[in-house]
């Protein structure tokens, strides 16, 4: 059992082991860029707190982008797909019995008429 | 005989007896101690694990293993004066079943660790643990039996036992809502199962599932029959559009519970392919029966993704998420059906898609059991579910974060993780069956890792809020539970041949082969 | 077609059953249609286990060796006991609901939606 052997998929191959060396070898020529840079600053000062052109800092509640506002874009895109998708769950017990009859009513209409 | 042998021997009765057994002796024994009864709980998974991990190791290196109960010996599966019928029930251990053993033993000890911090502040706890030794029974059970009417048995004892522990906490009644649509659902799915075991009683005059399948003759009934089967399995395994159930009682339920809930779903999923496999094989139309599974998978992968991704509740769009990803199981092992009777398409790609399918099923129990068990540490720290009050948790919860960040690459498919592997298995074999099948596949992997993205950032992200200010991190217990699967999640991503060898493509074969199955139980006749 | 009259009524009450379940709003209603529903299967699993002319399986003192099929009827015991336990599980569900909710009307127990 060669334990480092790359996977076969049938129509091609993956080899962890390789892609994990290049990166390896990627992050240390990253880690040696990053050592050349300025390693000391004062801590307490201006030079720790963020830089907003000028502005004042909001408080830090303020400053996080919560998870509804993330995404606004993609889910206004598909406004038409959400206003259908998101009000079939409707969270009435009944309603997804009908679903389950009904599936269970069509697939054997299918499996009936086309085996 | 020695006591190794005994073990040895009686291993799949064992596996279901000793979890059983130790969830009826559990509240006497809390009433000791809580030690002890931890104790006694982990004793028994670790007990039932080990005996697991033994069963698989046979059933691997020397084939299908069946245990007859009630008999002098427990390989006389058909008594001499029988007639050539198998009349006792047998549970029938091949290679697909000890890989369903393998997930359930690796998942089970480690939420089994996860749960002692977890449920700790909370009271009642011997209906806890006496409740998740009946799933631990129900699952192992299920995935072991070669009978239909003790799969079924199995069945409704997995679904009781996980309705009681998703209502466990209550939680103002909105726990025992979402327990109340997940069994009331399983109710009716289990009564189509029960009527599909009568159709096939009343025509065969057989429930071993290696007699009907000798016997099968894909008359009118038969075909009622998958379809009542398939029907209920697919809802139990939480396939759109029968997933409702799915976001509700996963994000209701404790975090450990919900890890374990995808194992049992997992467990339904392999019910379904043993009706579908090793029941009809090819005496039905593999194409149709293999397209529908194949619509189910792609519904559930595209209609998954794209409800979680306006989720709130961290849990609720991690079950969307898990929708999702059974959708990548039914899909591979759909295509691998639908060219089954085709001899030269099915070695060109067919047993390479159930072999990603199948690969899916155990990195998706890794992976989704660790994030799960991530959003319940997140929980436990910071005593809500809602994603928009949530921040800046990183500074604080460094290793609860780093295992989010594994398990999150690896549902996304990102290499080197585990989910790359079964993924690019899927993705490829796919590709030769029907291109727009496997395009569908990787934007629902694109959308995937945006959703994970989308909660890594509100949750780890961002300055450190001053309500979260003295958030500690998670408890040790929890931290090795999650350990145990990052680990597992890192290293079949770094060697994936390996355990596609030893684990997966036995266990692709062992389904496809009908004959091999029969012949183990009926002795070659 | 008197032969029959088991499996219709097996069709019946599962129509009923489904009817119930799937139309009724009250909690307690839609039990009782699971419990309608239950009885259908059992009725049909012992149906399918009837010989004419058959006695009672039992061999001591058996008046004909003419027996039905014994084991429909174990089939039918074990489902009655899940159909207990599931009624069971299900009123208590319905018990702790209609304390903390103050109604068993299913198109008001919806607060997990979306």
């Amino acid at each position: 059992m060669d334990l480092t052997a790359p996977l076969l998929t049938g129509y091609g191959i993956w080899a962890p082991l390789v892609w994990l060396v290049a990166c390896v070898a990627a992050v240390i020529v990253v880690y040696l860029l990053w050592k050349t840079g300025e390693s000391s600053y004062k801590k307490g000062t201006e030079l720790e707190r963020p830089y907003l052109s000028g502005n004042v800092e909001p408080e830090k509640g303020a400053v996080h982008i919560r998870a509804s506002n993330l995404y606004w874009g993609f889910l206004q895109a598909l406004k038409g797909y959400y206003d259908v998708l998101v009000p079939v769950h409707t969270g009435v017990l009944t309603d997804y019995m009908i679903w389950f009859v009904a599936v269970t009513a069509l697939l054997l209409v299918i499996v009936g008429v086309l085996s | 005989m020695t006591f190794a042998d005994f073990i040895v021997t009686n291993a799949p009765g064992l596996l279901v007896a000793i979890p059983l057994f130790a969830a009826f002796t559990c509240p006497a024994i809390g009433r000791i101690s809580a030690a002890a009864r931890n104790l006694w709980v982990m004793g028994a998974m670790l007990v039932t694990a080990a005996i697991a991990f033994i069963l698989a190791f046979r059933v691997f290196s020397s084939g299908t293993v069946i245990y007859v109960f009630g008999a002098a010996a427990t390989h006389l599966a058909v008594p001499l004066d029988s007639g050539g019928i198998p009349i006792r029930i047998i549970f029938t251990v091949d290679a697909m079943s000890a890989f369903m053993e393998i997930i359930c033993a690796i998942v089970g000890i480690s939420v089994l660790l996860y749960s002692m911090s977890s449920e700790s502040r909370n009271s009642s706890l011997e209906g806890y643990y006496a409740l998740y030794l009946l799933m631990i029974t129900g699952v192992f059970g299920m995935v072991s039996t070669g009978d239909l009417f003790n799969f079924f048995v199995f069945l409704e004892i997995l679904s009781l036992a996980s309705a009681g522990l998703i209502a466990y906490r209550i939680d103002g009644g909105l726990a025992v809502e979402a327990a109340l649509k997940y069994f009331i659902l399983s109710t009716l799915g289990a009564i189509l199962v029960l009527f599909a075991i009568g159709i096939y009683y009343g025509q065969y005059n057989a429930l071993n599932i290696a007699m009907i399948a000798q016997r099968m003759q894909f008359s009118m009934l038969d075909k009622i029959a998958l379809v009542l089967l398939v029907a209920a399995l697919a809802m139990k395994c939480g396939a759109v559009p029968l997933h409702f159930w799915t976001p509700d009682a996963y994000s209701m339920a404790p975090s450990s519970v919900t890890a374990f809930l995808v194992v049992a779903s997992q467990a339904s999923l392999y019910g379904l392919f043993r009706v579908v496999f090793t029941m009809y094989n090819v005496t039905m139309n593999c194409v149709t029966v293999g397209w529908i599974i194949i619509i189910l998978g792609v519904l559930s992968m595209v209609v998954g993704v794209t409800m979680a991704i306006p989720q709130k509740d961290i849990k609720r769009l991690m079950a969307y998420h898990a929708v999702s990803q059974t959708g990548y199981m039914l899909l591979g092992v759909g295509v691998g059906l639908a060219v089954l009777g085709n001899a030269a398409l099915t070695s060109a790609f067919g047993f390479m898609a159930m072999e990603g399918g199948i690969f899916h099923i155990f990195n998706h129990a890794m992976y989704k059991g660790l994030l799960f068990l991530t959003a319940g540490a997140i929980v436990y720290r910071i005593g809500t579910r809602d994603l928009n009050k949530m921040g800046g948790l990183g500074h604080t919860m460094k290793y609860t974060m780093i295992f989010f960040i594994i398990g999150a690459l690896a549902i996304a498919g990102i290499p080197p993780l585990n989910g790359f592997a079964s993924k690019l298995m899927i993705y490829e074999s796919v590709y030769l069956f029907n291109p727009i099948l496997a395009i569908i596949a990787m934007v629902v992997s694109i959308l995937t890792l945006a959703s994970f993205v989308k909660v890594f950032h509100s949750v780890f992200m961002g300055p450190q809020l001053p309500e979260y200010a003295d958030v500690k991190e998670a408890p040790l217990p929890m931290l090795i539970g999650m350990g145990i699967l990052a680990a597992i999640v890192i290293l079949f991503g770094l060697f994936p041949q390996p355990v596609v060898d030893m684990l997966v493509a036995p266990a692709a074969h062992a389904l496809a082969d009908q004959g091999g199955y029969i012949a183990a139980v009926l002795g070659g006749a | 077609m008197l032969w029959n009259l088991p499996f219709i009524t097996v069709v019946v009450l599962t129509f009923i059953g489904i009817v119930t379940v799937l139309l009724k709003k009250n909690l307690i209603k839609i039990l009782l249609g699971i419990n309608i529903l239950e009885s259908a299967v059992n009725l049909f699993l012992v149906s399918l286990g009837y010989r004419e002319g058959g006695v009672a399986p039992i061999f001591t003192l058996a008046p004909s060796q003419l027996m039905v099929l014994p084991t429909p009827q174990a089939l039918t015991l074990t489902s009655i006991v899940i159909g207990v336990a599931t009624s069971a599980l299900v009123l208590s569900f319905a018990m702790v609901l209609y304390k903390k909710y103050g109604t068993v009307d299913i198109d008001k127990i919806r607060r997990l939606q979306g």
